[in-house]
């Protein structure tokens, strides 16, 4: 009853607060667990990407236009901002036009124009060119990891705050169940769950509008989505995903060609799974190279990491790399699932946007711009459509936040956009690949250059990412090939790469549901996959007492790429955040 | 006064430019020095013990060292100073320039961190010591301020074990890797912290020639390490000591 009147009279007096852009403590629970410090702020954006940082730098210019100022604070669970940030990427400069038109005398960086656009598929000794059917004109190669860190500083110019080292582990509601922001994480817990010397009791940063950014498979964006049933209310099917595994190389200056753009399909990989490479050259002599695998393969032995050690080996590859040192490595999972996958984005008291919605187009192949049309296999990042999915947010929140209007506007201004449009026509794309690569790339074909998506018939998704692994006893063990060193390497080596690092004396992030399945089911039905797909061997059984095998779980190199979230068979693995500051630290990916 | 430098995370993984005149540092994560961390943790539990009135971080570099003074001034010091210097800075100097600082600000300790993670010197504790004629406690695991007496003990962690010194304030002292765990900025302390003073000051105003009297040849990778060999006899073993290692 008390904390019923506390919440009320705390949500009475945040109304009042907030329109002063007062930040002041107003904690005060009635209740045995220690107090934490509440911070007010207008809006609350979780996570520092792209779209969580378009739609604060949106919302503040929304601000100015209007007269009127709101507080924005940005929460980033990662060391710094970009720390988190891995993608392709190709950029179509489409939505930053919109959103910041003098990026180029700002010096964004984005200093690198696509020169040349190739297309092969590969078998095992050769490289077959094909027509390439992008057209790349206008748009760059980029370190997205670089673009957002820039877009930090814009953001932090026009007034809007961001805290990177801080994760948000918790969604606050009031007794309306409405979401009045988030929490973060306790730190200074030891391993055991004690607290430690210098154990800080996490803080409440309360927002009238939160928004959730946290990129694919985003842990309270799930949580949300499960809570008030957004995918049923927007009439979507489940999400698909793949795991992109990408390095970026130093090579020798007379074999770098800034600006040359590369994909593939086929080998390594075999017709039953979805994927391909990419092969992006930047400037400074820098190559991003990487392989992207759909999580929905059947074969419990396949191991994506060893599968891209394999890539680096074709003869039309290894040129390039010989000579060469590897600068970066890193992993992350994307969605696959494309329009049919789009849960309803707004709940109450916030909206989810970005790759945690899902707006991903699986055939463009240029990362940020959703416009594409073309008919690809991969996809690397999607930086318009999530600048775009972002500023759509901010106007809507804007709305909101400053005018009293319905959030709901959010999704209607989206089905109205073009990123609707586009992910409409390319619906059919992956879904067409279930039949294998054969029927898929003649099915893509046929909407590509014949239908483009213009017919009533949206093909569903197969089953569950999780759900489409067969048992062990169906396929034999893969033998991959030892790593040479040189082209490739072991995942300790690799890891080494991503500059990761955790706090080691916390409770691992990586919870069980049941701490027995590992050993009763994923081990001897699926032969272990997370010990496979897993890009940083965080997943390893070790011999324990009386011979048997025993699952360890090395939390300490997590690359929060959320592969084992979506692929462990029973989703007995729970991904929640760790301590703010940990993770990858990438500043070129 | 406690020193804070900026220096390269030390979870980040380093790399020498092509030109071997040094590392890479752009784009590369930066934060503060975890010894400094443990310096200003000191500081802190002194302050909130009563013993000390105020608690001043000092760094020397380019502007981005205002990033590791804020997180420093979140982590609870009062104000901060900066000096900038845009090259680098060897121990020699920074110590003629905190000398300059302690004389204007007069503080009664002077924590620094034993070394810093980017060139392992370990000299400036020791070097500002001699300086301004103060004693000084290194390596220092334990510290116990007595301000009535005006002395502090400092334990040390020495080759053979633990030295424990008493000191006559002011004093200088360097911490060493076990003498606490530095605490977490909080976000309310970040925040506030954007409204602490940070004085700045350049070497010319406090009148110290900024002269190198040192010079970088090279850097390069240490060489990469062969892997073992298992000999399967003695005589194995003695072969390749004597021929391949030319040891005996």
């Amino acid at each position: 009853m008390l904390k019923f009147i506390s919440h009320f009279l705390k949500s009475k007096s945040n109304l009042k607060s907030t329109l002063s852009n007062s930040r002041v403590p107003i904690s005060r629970n009635f209740c045995t667990t220690p107090i934490r410090d509440s911070i007010q702020y207008d809006v609350v954006i979780v996570g520092a990407g792209p779209a969580g940082l378009s739609a604060a730098i949106r919302l503040k210019q929304l601000c100015r236009q209007n007269d009127t100022d709101l507080s924005v604070c940005v929460l980033e669970k990662g060391a710094e901002v970009g720390a988190h940030i891995l993608s392709g990427n190709v950029f179509e400069p489409r939505a930053l036009n919109e959103l910041l038109p003098q990026w180029k005398q700002q010096e964004a960086p984005i200093t690198t124009p696509v020169s040349s656009d190739k297309f092969w598929f590969l078998t095992k000794n050769r490289a077959i060119s094909l027509p390439s059917p992008f057209n790349n004109e206008g748009n760059y190669v980029i370190s997205l990891s670089q673009l957002v860190r820039w877009m930090g500083a814009k953001a932090e110019e026009l007034g809007v705050e961001i805290y990177p080292g801080f994760a948000a582990s918790e969604i606050l509601y009031d007794a309306n169940n409405k979401v009045i922001g988030i929490g973060t994480n306790d730190m200074g817990i030891s391993k055991d769950g004690s607290k430690k010397e210098n154990f800080q009791r996490g803080v409440e940063i309360k927002g009238r509008m939160t928004l959730l950014s946290e990129g694919c498979r985003g842990s309270l964006s799930e949580q949300i989505m499960k809570k008030y049933n957004l995918r049923e209310k927007g009439g979507a099917e489940h999400q698909t995903y793949a795991l992109g595994i990408k390095e970026v190389w130093e090579i020798d200056e007379e074999k770098h060609q800034p600006g040359a753009v590369l994909h593939t399909l086929g080998w390594p990989l075999d017709h039953k799974t979805y994927g391909g490479s990419f092969l992006y050259h930047m400037k400074d002599r820098q190559i991003a190279l990487g392989l992207v695998v759909a999580l929905n393969y059947q074969n419990p032995f396949m191991n994506p990491y060893e599968e891209f050690q394999k890539l680096k080996h074709h003869p039309a590859i290894k040129p390039y790399l010989e000579g060469g040192t590897v600068i970066q490595y890193g992993a992350r999972t994307l969605n696959e699932g494309g329009f049919q996958s789009i849960p309803y984005p707004v709940f109450p008291g916030g909206a989810i946007i970005g790759c945690s919605a899902g707006f991903l187009n699986v055939p463009k192949i240029k990362g940020t711009h959703t416009a594409m049309k073309s008919d690809f296999l991969l996809h690397t990042s999607n930086g318009p459509a999530l600048l775009f999915v972002g500023m759509l947010a901010a106007e809507a929140a804007f709305g909101a936040v400053n005018e009293g209007l319905d959030m709901n506007t959010y999704w209607d201004a989206l089905r109205n956009s073009w990123i609707w449009e586009e992910l409409y026509k390319a619906r059919n794309y992956r879904p067409a690949f279930k039949y294998g690569l054969i029927p898929g790339l003649a099915l893509s074909g046929l909407e590509h250059y014949i239908l483009k998506g213009r017919h009533p018939i949206t093909l569903k998704h197969g089953k569950p990412d999780h759900e489409a692994t067969n048992a062990a006893q169906l396929h034999s063990p893969i033998h991959y090939p030892k790593p040479d060193g040189i082209l490739s390497f072991d995942v300790p080596t690799s890891l080494h790469r991503s500059n990761t690092n955790h706090e080691h004396d916390q409770p691992p992030h990586l919870r069980l549901r049941d701490p027995k399945i590992p050993e009763l089911t994923n081990l001897p039905v699926y032969a272990a996959p997370e010990s496979r797909y897993c890009p940083a061997r965080v997943y390893e059984y070790v011999a324990a007492e009386q011979n048997k095998l025993k699952l360890q779980i090395n939390a300490q190199n997590c690359l929060h790429c959320k592969a084992c979230d979506i692929k462990d068979p029973k989703q007995n693995i729970k991904w929640t955040v760790p301590e703010g500051g940990g993770g990858p630290g990438y500043s070129v990916m | 006064m406690v020193t804070i430098k900026r220096v390269i995370d030390y979870a980040v993984k380093i790399r020498v430019k092509p030109d071997k005149t040094g590392v890479v540092t752009q784009n590369v994560k930066m934060s503060m020095n975890p010894f400094c961390e443990i310096a200003l943790e000191e500081a802190l539990r002194i302050k909130e013990s009563g013993l000390a009135s105020e608690v001043i971080a000092v760094s020397m570099g380019p502007s981005q060292s205002i990033d590791t003074l804020r997180t420093g001034l979140a982590m609870g010091a009062d104000r901060g100073i900066h000096v900038e210097a845009n090259d680098s800075l060897y121990p020699l100097s920074v110590a003629k320039i905190l000398k300059k600082l302690v004389e204007i600000e007069k503080p009664g300790l002077l924590i620094l961190g034993k070394q810093a993670i980017d060139d392992d010197c370990n000299q400036t504790g020791q070097m500002i010591a001699g300086l301004l004629n103060w004693p000084q406690g290194t390596f220092a695991s334990k510290v116990v301020l007595d301000k009535e007496k005006q002395v502090v003990t400092v334990d040390r962690e020495v080759d053979d074990g633990i030295e424990t010194l008493s000191l006559n304030l002011p004093a200088v002292i360097t911490t060493d890797l076990r003498l606490n765990q530095p605490r977490y900025a909080t976000l309310p302390n970040i925040m506030k912290a954007k409204s602490k003073p940070i004085k700045k000051y350049t070497p010319e105003e406090l009148n110290v020639e900024i002269k190198s009297d040192l010079e970088i040849v090279e850097v390069t990778e240490p060489p990469k390490r062969k892997s073992g060999v298992i000999v399967s006899s003695v005589d194995e073993l003695i072969d390749k000591l004597k021929n391949e290692a030319n040891v005996i």
